[in-house]
């Protein structure tokens, strides 16, 4: 049953592999609510969690492909439509000279895309998020790794899902106010 | 050496070395019958050939110095496939051998009759004569053959350990320097073997551009091998996605690499429109070598990015392998449109030798890469980074 009186139940874990193969053990024993705090990245988490949003790259090749387009588009309408000037004995449609600010814009917006694809999507910024009511949460960014397994899981119990995570090699297991 | 990984020349790359020296042989034959024909095509057929070859051997050889100095999880699982590479440089050596009775054909530097007639052909002479190209030619192969060799020694000396080695900065003091050479060695040769079929030309960024190429040679070659054995012992269940994953990224960091470089060569003499400069280009972008040339935008550069973007692809044994062969194809003819226009500028013109130089040069140079291949342990076991390497795939 879900349980709404508190957020979630956070595990605390002294390194990294630790923190993935409890995170497996979870998503084997069912539970799909769950996410993991880390001070660094960590491959293996995101396939441990069944991570499976695609969105961002997507963002990130559509902002590639507009970059391009309006970077080759705008010297095209420069050079060829608005203001046909001959330079260096080229033709207006010169297009060689047009691919390095094509090639640099397709990296720009892509960057641009993923910056901020990445911090909308994880909903940034955000000035509440109930992890940090659970004391020490703070080593998150510094020595320590936490799964939280959130009490909206349908098979959230606050006692058995509790006794799993205990079982998990968990250093320290908190319940997290909403 | 550990109990579970012996050198076990499996059938399948037994099979590999028997057909690739099927093919060979034929290869050979036709060509050598061709050569009695026209000496003159054999020599223009045997040189893309043989830069396409050669791309792959010397491009092991920096892929494993590459690997030693940085030491990243990618090369444990091809190190014994670049080591086998590498370790052909011999026989690529010998490979050259015929080039050097036909220089007349191949290069106007070495023809008295032109250099006669060609003031700048007689300015360049102290440094494009005969001999120096040769003593060039020898210097190269015995530096590279030098490394290969110690690099290749040290390895078995690994094996022949009873567990995992120690630390062995040997590898790195030797790699170090190593890249350097390969960096300036290449250079040179690139600028001797293909650059001066055009005595005229000259090209500052020529070197790197082989440089980016033979990083795509290699890669692929090496993305192929592993994607044939890892079924079979030792590499099955070893082999992860994981490592597919990171030789694929780094295949597409060598694709766009290598179209960086070659984008700027051409943008920087399209701009300036040097009567020096721009025949090069003239004669690649006319008479159907354009058409050529438009296969290698596409099939050299603009459809492996397309496909290398896609992370499910790269983590895709059989859809990455396929790629890489490709990329390999498109090697061959990117060594044949550097080459053969100089030949024959007026039109494009592919001769019968030509395939038969490039399956014979190919094929023998595969069946013996096999058979170097299966002559030692394929994953090196005791180096002391290997198990963080094999972790690095994962649990699952």
């Amino acid at each position: 049953m879900a349980d709404t009186a508190i957020y979630g139940l956070m595990a605390e874990f002294q390194d990294p592999s630790a923190l993935v193969e409890a995170t497996r053990r979870a998503v084997d024993a069912g539970y799909r609510k769950l996410d993991a705090y880390t001070p660094f990245p960590i491959e293996e988490l995101a396939e441990a969690l069944r991570f499976r949003d695609r969105r961002l790259p997507l963002l990130v090749l559509a902002g590639g492909i507009v970059g391009g387009l309006s970077g080759f588009g705008l010297q095209y309408w420069i050079n060829v439509i608005n203001y046909p000037l001959i330079a260096g004995g080229k033709p207006y449609f010169a297009w060689p000279n047009f691919i390095p600010v094509t090639f640099e814009m397709t990296i720009l917006f892509a960057a641009l895309a993923a910056v901020f694809g990445m911090i909308g999507l994880n909903g940034l910024p955000l000035l509440y998020h109930p992890v940090f009511n659970a004391p020490g949460f703070a080593l998150a960014s510094r020595d320590r790794f936490f799964l939280v397994i959130e009490a909206s899981d349908p098979k959230f119990d606050r006692h058995a899902t509790g006794e799993m995570l205990r079982g998990l090699t968990a250093h320290e297991v908190v319940e997290v106010a909403n | 050496m550990s109990g579970s990984v012996e050198s076990s020349g499996t059938a399948r790359l037994q099979r590999g070395q028997t057909r690739a020296a099927i093919v060979g042989a034929v290869g050979l034959v036709a060509l050598v019958a061709g050569a009695f024909g026209s000496p003159e095509q054999f020599f223009r057929s045997y040189l893309p050939a043989y830069v396409f070859v050669f791309g792959i051997a010397l491009g092991s050889l920096a892929a494993l110095m590459l690997q030693h100095m940085t030491g990243g999880a990618w090369g444990m699982m091809i190190r014994r496939i670049l080591e086998a590479g590498a370790r052909t440089l011999p026989l690529v050596a010998l490979l050259f051998v015929p080039l050097a009775f036909g220089l007349p054909h191949l290069y106007a530097w070495a023809d008295p009759v032109k250099v006669a007639g060609d003031a700048v052909l007689q300015a360049k002479a102290p440094y494009l004569n005969v001999g120096f190209f040769l003593a060039r030619a020898v210097l190269y192969f015995v530096l590279w053959s030098v490394f290969a060799y110690f690099l290749s020694r040290w390895s078995a000396e690994q094996d022949a350990l009873a567990g995992t080695g120690p630390d062995d900065r040997r590898f790195r003091m030797l790699s170090g320097p190593g890249l350097l050479l390969y960096g300036l060695t290449l250079t040179f040769a690139s600028v001797d073997w293909v650059m001066s079929l055009d005595p005229h030309w000259f090209s500052t960024i020529f070197g790197m551009l082989f440089i980016g190429a033979q990083g795509m040679s290699v890669f692929a070659f090496a993305i192929a091998v592993l994607a044939l054995c890892s079924q079979d012992a030792p590499f099955a269940g070893r082999v992860k996605p994981a490592h597919f994953h990171d030789l694929g990224k780094l295949l597409f960091a060598f694709v766009i690499l290598w179209a960086y470089l070659a984008f700027s060569q051409f943008l920087i003499i399209w701009s300036g429109n040097l009567p020096e400069e721009i025949p090069w280009y003239l004669e690649r972008a006319s008479g159907g070598w354009q058409w050529m040339a438009a296969v290698i935008a596409i099939g050299h550069f603009a459809l492996p990015f397309l496909l290398l973007l896609s992370k499910d692809l790269k983590r895709n044994r059989k859809a990455l392998m396929a790629v890489a062969i490709g990329i390999l194809v498109m090697r061959y003819v990117d060594a044949f449109w550097l080459v053969a226009p100089s030949f024959e500028p007026a039109h494009l013109a592919v001769h019968w030798m030509d395939l038969a130089a490039v399956a014979g040069l190919g094929g023998l140079w595969l069946a013996v890469f096999f058979r170097l291949f299966q002559s030692r342990p394929q994953l090196p076991v005791n180096d002391p980074y290997y198990e963080d390497a094999l972790a690095h795939g994962g649990h699952h």
